[in-house]
């Protein structure tokens, strides 16, 4: 079988604030395999950014990753110290930011931010660093590269600076790249462009994708594998084409019902009713429990467990404890 | 860059001229006859007529005024009234005494201010941050002569290590080449008087300097502060790069243009505001000439500082202004 690039397991990351200690990151588990891409999909609040920015050790306080493990390449990445993390972050691990106008330094060149990552991992001389960098970002299919290096952020649009961030995210070949929302700030003729490129990438260099979105429409352009986070947890996990025709999940479905469709004529769009729950306000039993359409009182009083609901999908779900209520889901997705 | 400088520098050509406008009329404004007054209640009817041709008081005021213009032009700022010599001769050395010290000020100022801003903020709330914050309050509420005479009562009297007043050791003097004292030695190689020059710099150089040090300290602090959250420094770190760089290179440059005005306001305050620190340690600088220039009743001397100190003002603006644009390439093009 094969061994996943990275693989986070039990991941708890919590906030310490006046008010108390928020778990944003609730014990959450994934991987990703070599050359997969794994989307994760959830609302504002979910937790996802934080998730990311616990894998590359970015967590500022008030945040503090409390437990479980990141394990990159067979090491946990939890352990290791400042010094270590620096040479896997933007060497091993890539990362780009849901932000691409504000994501770039306004002050330096778009040549100078994007030698400094070569030059601190590759450790090249100025020239070739340069070179390596202007065959990036001719590899992000930005056209006249050269003159790009010597241009400020602001001389770009959004779209091309975000072509930037990723060229930088990729300069040093990582093994796993970390997206968090990339095309949200984007025009969709933009997007689908972004997107292509990061499919692209993925195909040609073999570099695996940690998606994360809010977007289900970008999650079926390119993921292989989804996993959905809802309140600091991950509440399904299967392959992108179960999770669409058969989700296993309250919350998966509503997030399917909700995303319009252009050949269906509706009055109203659906909506799950209901908020995510405010993070340091949940009790017990489920999360997703008080805006649930099949919520029964085990939901109420016990927090479910990622439970088999496939062949290759798991839902955090007390449906799936056994075949008959699971099958009331079935019928209403028909 | 060179279209805005030379932008920056026609846009001197009025308010220079408003300045020289606003200090003749200011001099022409005190209540009574100028030469009356400088000459006192026991003189002539004729010495106060000939001092009244002599300043062209008897002129209507628009000649005077291009008169006073068009010797601006050939250099000449008038005689002193006190030594019966050219201003512009004599003017200079004690320019040069003050322009030395606010320089010192300033770069202590900078060199302690900016640092300690910036690891403030580095290390927020830290026992370095309380400490720093603490001392830049009691720095810019300290009075600089009641500060000027503990230095003095300490170093001086007490402990005898450095000198309490004066620009050099009157048994050793300096010859003067550009009465900058500091450049004079090191021209002539005399090592033994540079380190005079420098013992007689540093109290009242931190004297003058301990105001503006907490100011830019505090403006460094705030500003970094703000800039450390912004996403390119998330950026910056997840490419692998020092702490150190990201806070001296990725957020200094952003932070440095609110600190950039306030030295710069500062340096003008210094040279204006320089009075009370000359006076205390003895300094022959322009402040203690316009303040003998007034004592004496020196109208052309009281004048022609006044100008020159404000010209410098309005240069030093200028400097800030470009350094602007040198920092942020954002602002040139508006």
């Amino acid at each position: 079988m094969e061994q996943p690039v990275l693989k986070v397991s039990g991941l708890e990351t919590h906030f310490f604030t006046d008010d108390g200690e928020i778990p944003a990151v609730d014990s959450v588990d994934f991987y990703v395999n070599k050359g997969e891409v794994l989307g994760i999909v959830g609302e504002s609040g979910s937790g996802k950014s934080v998730t990311s920015l616990s894998i590359m050790q970015l967590i500022q306080a008030p945040g503090k990753i409390v437990g479980g493990e990141i394990t990159y390449k067979g090491e946990n990445l939890i352990s290791k110290s400042e010094k270590e993390m620096r040479k896997i972050r933007g060497n091993e691990i890539g990362m780009i930011f849901q932000e691409p106008m504000t994501s770039l330094n306004p002050v330096f060149r778009i040549g100078n931010q994007l030698i400094e990552g070569i030059r601190i991992h590759k450790k090249w001389n100025k020239k070739k660093a340069w070179e390596h960098a202007v065959s990036i970002l001719k590899l992000v299919g930005l056209p006249r590269a050269e003159e790009l290096m010597n241009e400020y952020p602001h001389q770009l649009s959004g779209g091309m600076r975000q072509r930037v961030m990723i060229a930088m995210a990729m300069a040093c070949e990582p093994e796993v790249l970390i997206a968090d929302e990339p095309t949200t700030a984007l025009d969709v003729t933009i997007q689908a462009q972004i997107l292509e490129l990061m499919k692209k990438l993925n195909k040609e260099t073999n570099t695996s994708i940690i998606m994360i979105t809010h977007d289900l429409g970008v999650v079926a352009e390119i993921c292989d594998r989804i996993a959905v986070m809802y309140s600091g947890k991950i509440v399904e996990q299967g392959k992108t084409q179960d999770i669409f025709q058969h989700p296993k999940h309250p919350y998966t479905i509503g997030l399917i019902e909700s995303v319009p469709d252009v050949r269906v004529r509706k009055d109203r769009l659906y909506s799950i009713p209901g908020n995510v729950p405010k993070p340091g306000s949940i009790h017990k039993g489920c999360h997703f429990a008080p805006r649930c359409n099949f919520a029964f009182d085990k939901c109420y009083e016990e927090n479910p467990t990622l439970l088999d609901a496939g062949p290759a999908q798991q839902a955090r779900c007390w449906l799936h404890e056994d075949a008959k209520k699971a099958a009331v889901l079935e019928r209403v997705k028909s | 860059m060179l279209a805005y400088t030379v932008r920056r520098l026609l846009m001197l050509i009025p308010v220079l001229f408003g300045m020289t406008l606003i200090v003749f009329f200011m001099i022409r404004a005190i209540p009574g006859d100028p030469a009356q007054v400088i000459l006192g209640q026991q003189a002539t009817e004729e010495a106060i007529k000939s001092l009244t041709k002599q300043l062209g008081l008897d002129q209507p005021w628009y000649l005077q005024y291009i008169d006073y213009i068009k010797n601006l032009f050939t250099g000449d700022l008038g005689t002193s009234l006190r030594t019966s010599s050219d201003i512009s001769g004599e003017i200079w050395p004690y320019l040069a005494a003050t322009l030395e010290l606010s320089l010192v000020a300033m770069v202590i100022a900078i060199f302690i201010g900016v640092n300690a801003g910036i690891i403030s903020a580095w290390f927020q709330n830290s026992w370095f941050d309380y400490t720093a914050m603490v001392l830049a309050l009691i720095g810019v509420s300290m009075p600089v002569f009641w500060l000027g005479l503990m230095e003095q009562w300490a170093f001086s009297l007490e402990l005898g290590w450095l000198p309490s007043t004066g620009r050099e050791n009157v048994r050793n003097p300096v010859d003067a080449i550009t009465h900058l004292y500091l450049i004079d030695t090191l021209i002539q190689g005399r090592m033994d008087q540079f380190v005079e020059v420098v013992k007689h710099l540093i109290l009242p150089g931190i004297a003058l300097g301990t105001i503006p040090m907490a100011i830019i300290a505090r403006m460094t602090r705030s500003s970094m502060l703000e800039v450390m959250r912004s996403d390119f420094v998330r950026t910056a770190r997840a490419k692998g790069t020092k702490m150190f760089w990201v806070v001296y290179k990725h957020s200094l440059k952003n932070a440095f243009i609110p600190v950039l005005t306030v030295i710069g306001l500062q340096m003008g305050l210094l040279l204006g505001g320089a009075i009370l620190t000359e006076t205390i340690f003895g300094w022959p600088g322009i402040g203690r000439y316009i303040y003998d220039a007034i004592n004496f009743r020196d109208y052309p001397v009281i004048q022609s500082g006044i100008l020159i100190v404000a010209v410098i003002f309005v240069f030093i603006n200028l400097i800030v202004d470009l350094l602007y644009a040198a920092i942020d390439p954002r602002i040139k093009y508006n």
